[in-house]
């Protein structure tokens, strides 16, 4: 197969971009610990509501760290207010008793499926104190769009 | 009157491209009903229920019908005349015409009356009516008769030409069947084997992400079996039609063989935020997506080295003199051309979506839709667009009706593009969720900052609406009222610069390429899909939305 010059030195490059993104990848997955939410937990979708995981709802405290746990289902976020520290981590724990929902904090990098059967887990820091929107951004049903939760951070700086 | 206007092959790819443009008349329809709503235009008759059927309705009749049926209309001019052989298996292409037609009907049905409202995604345990899942597997049965077809014509030319390549134009086609023949069981598992069951009261539970992983299986492939036949114009149709010559054969060969590699192990990119799936085997199958940017760097590259050759066939000098020797005024020239030009802009945004990270920034926000009306949208849509101003000539032997609006439309398509994609993307960005039906969310102040935006895509949404009907227009028009032509021009494709080696290489091997697909696609799918169903797991209750 003849490949003119042009193509190679192309081709040359075009491997080099692709190994700098595939490399920032791996760097910040391994070195960073930047990974996208991947818990692996399940749950009995009919018994939500009953399981001691989710009797609580709203923000704790395990083990010295800030955990929310809250339920999502057609078509709200319980517990729909929340206030949370700035400035440390917080763990949210989801799951739906219904259909596939989505959890987005606007202005964050928080985003997480949570799908009926499973428990989602996504940790994040909120570097600024303020009113964050929290929306669902899986189509669940006629109501999809009225779906929405409110979280105040507190404290830090502002 | 002995020179028929239409031979019988003809016919064939004829009726493929009729269900193909109704689709996307009615699906238009739908898409610039959800450019306004999502501006909150207060429209008549706008409710929630009706927003969430027309964006299932868009997305089915685009994404799964338009695409599916001009496939394999253009797959069969492909088959006829790059092989210039006459098609073998005619009535199973009729009867595989048939059953997708059918499968349409029956799952437009289901959608249109408001019984399955689920998105072209349908992600349960949000269910559907049983007529559209079995709708969807229809088509997907009907594209399999269409492989079979293809596939024997091949192999009637391979007999007929041993040891020689088979024209450029085919070899693309055939990744297309192989990598659709590789990624179809997914969903055929997920839609026969999970959800019509489940649909008809057979079984009580589905376990969501079992059904996500094996949708994805087959989703993310599915922009690949849009995205090659528009490679194959870019290939084998424009270069002639810029005048010029292909820059390189063997480097074609070698794009859509690793197509037909990398296609499918790359699907848990659309669920890098879902749960139950570890982190290592969504990297993997980030890895293998960022692989794949390497045969459309390639492709960029030749074909525009394609269009300098013939800007200067034509007499263009100097470094850009040759760009205006091109001929701007042909309507597949025009189409196809900013089609590559969108496709730069979206192959640039794919490589953030497959970014592990950078992900969860835009998942499931308006982001993503800004992003596939570029590939798909555009770069996919408009390139068959500009197929049909060059094949229905040829095909049907009638001159082209209201020209001016073939040559007009292709810039309005990518001027409205342009205003709805980059306002998608910008109200992703600040966080507003994709597939909403209105985004105000009782006037938070995030959401505030996303209503400018909306009213730009809202813009874009109908200049391209104005685009889509000049299309149907013309094709139409042709189609009813075009004046026969004396001469039919011929379906010509386009010739390398130098010529083709009358001897098979490592490219044309497409078996082996098939088998090395199949063992990656076991490596990236085997284990992680072993563990969802060994795990301890839980299905989920279908509800009707």
């Amino acid at each position: 197969m003849k490949v003119h010059v042009y193509e190679k030195f192309w081709m040359g490059t075009a491997v080099a971009i692709i190994a700098a993104f595939a490399a920032a990848v791996v760097l910040t997955a391994y070195g960073m610990g930047i990974h996208p939410p991947s818990h692996v937990e399940t749950i009995d979708p009919a018994t939500v509501e009953s399981d001691p995981r989710f009797a609580h709802r709203g923000v704790g405290v395990e083990r010295g760290r800030t955990v929310v746990t809250m339920v999502l289902r057609m078509w709200s976020f319980d517990p729909a207010e929340l206030s949370v520290p700035a400035g440390v981590p917080v763990t949210f724990r989801l799951t739906s008793p219904d259909v596939i929902h989505g959890f987005e904090i606007v202005g964050t990098n928080v985003n997480a499926m949570v799908v009926p059967g499973y428990v989602s887990q996504v940790t994040t820091t909120f570097p600024r104190a303020g009113d964050y929107l929290i929306v669902c951004h899986e189509y669940c049903g006629v109501g999809h769009h009225l779906m929405q939760a409110a979280i105040k951070v507190a404290g830090g700086g502002s | 009157m002995s020179a028929a206007p239409s031979a019988r092959w003809q016919r064939l790819p004829l009726a493929h491209f009729g269900v193909a443009l109704a689709a996307f008349g009615v699906a238009s329809l739908m898409a610039v009903m959800q450019a306004l709503s999502r501006a909150d235009l207060k429209l008549p008759a706008r409710t929630a229920q009706i927003y969430y059927l027309s964006v299932t309705a868009h997305g089915v009749l685009m994404a799964l019908v338009f695409t599916t049926f001009f496939i394999m209309g253009f797959g069969y001019v492909v088959a006829r005349t790059a092989l210039g052989r006459p098609l073998v298996g005619e009535r199973l292409a009729w009867t595989s015409y048939g059953a997708a037609l059918a499968g349409t009907v029956a799952a437009a049905w289901a959608i249109l009356t408001g019984q399955a409202s689920v998105l072209y995604t349908f992600y349960p345990p949000l269910q559907a009516h049983p007529a559209f899942y079995i709708g969807l597997a229809l088509v997907v049965v009907g594209s399999w008769g269409w492989c079979a077809v293809m596939i024997r014509n091949y192999r009637a030319w391979r007999r007929e030409n041993p040891g020689l390549p088979v024209p450029l134009a085919m070899h693309g086609m055939m990744a297309t069947v192989i990598l659709w023949c590789l990624c179809t069981p997914g969903v055929a598992v997920e839609v026969v084997g999970l959800l019509i069951p489940w649909s008809l009261g057979w079984v009580k539970t589905v376990d969501p992400v079992l059904a996500r992983t094996l949708f994805w299986f087959f989703g993310h492939p599915l922009v690949y079996f849009w995205l090659l036949p528009a490679y194959v114009a870019w290939y084998t149709v424009l270069p002639r039609q810029a005048g010029g010559k292909l820059f390189s054969d063997p480097l074609g060969r070698m794009v859509f063989v690793l197509f037909i590699l990398l296609s499918t192990p790359v699907g848990f990119h659309h669920q890098f935020v879902d749960p139950g799936i570890h982190a290592g085997w969504k990297l993997f199958h980030a890895l293998n997506t960022y692989a794949i940017l390497f045969p459309s760097f390639v492709t960029a590259f030749t074909v525009v080295a394609s269009l300098e050759v013939g800007g200067r066939m034509r007499g263009g000098r100097g470094l850009f003199g040759w760009l205006t020797r091109l001929p701007w005024g042909e309507p597949l020239f025009t189409a196809v051309v900013l089609s590559m030009l969108t496709f730069t802009l979206g192959g640039f945004g794919g490589a953030i979506n497959a970014g592990f990270g950078m992900n969860a920034m835009i998942h499931n926000t308006a982001w993503v839709q800004g992003h596939f009306h570029l590939t798909v949208g555009t770069a996919v849509a408009l390139t068959f667009m500009g197929l049909s101003y060059w094949l229905l000539p040829r095909l049907a032997g009638k001159e082209l009706r209201f020209p001016a609006f073939a040559q007009v439309q292709p810039w309005l398509w990518f001027a409205g593009m342009m205003l709805f994609s980059v306002a998608n993307h910008v109200t992703g960005l600040l966080g507003m969720p994709r597939r909403v039906y209105e985004a105000s969310y009782q006037g938070a102040g995030a959401a505030s900052a996303w209503a400018p935006w909306t009213a730009v895509s809202a813009a874009g949404g109908v200049i391209l609406f104005v685009s889509a009907m000049s299309y149907v227009l013309v094709v139409a028009g042709t189609v009813l009222w075009g004046r026969p032509l004396k001469d039919r021009p011929e379906v010509a494709w386009a010739e390398p610069l130098e010529p083709v080696e009358p001897r098979r290489t490592l490219w044309d091997r497409l078996g082996l390429w098939t088998v090395l697909a199949i063992v990656l696609i076991v490596i990236a799918y085997g284990y992680p899909i072993a563990s969802l169903l060994g795990m301890h797991h839980f299905g989920a209750h279908g509800i009707r939305p």
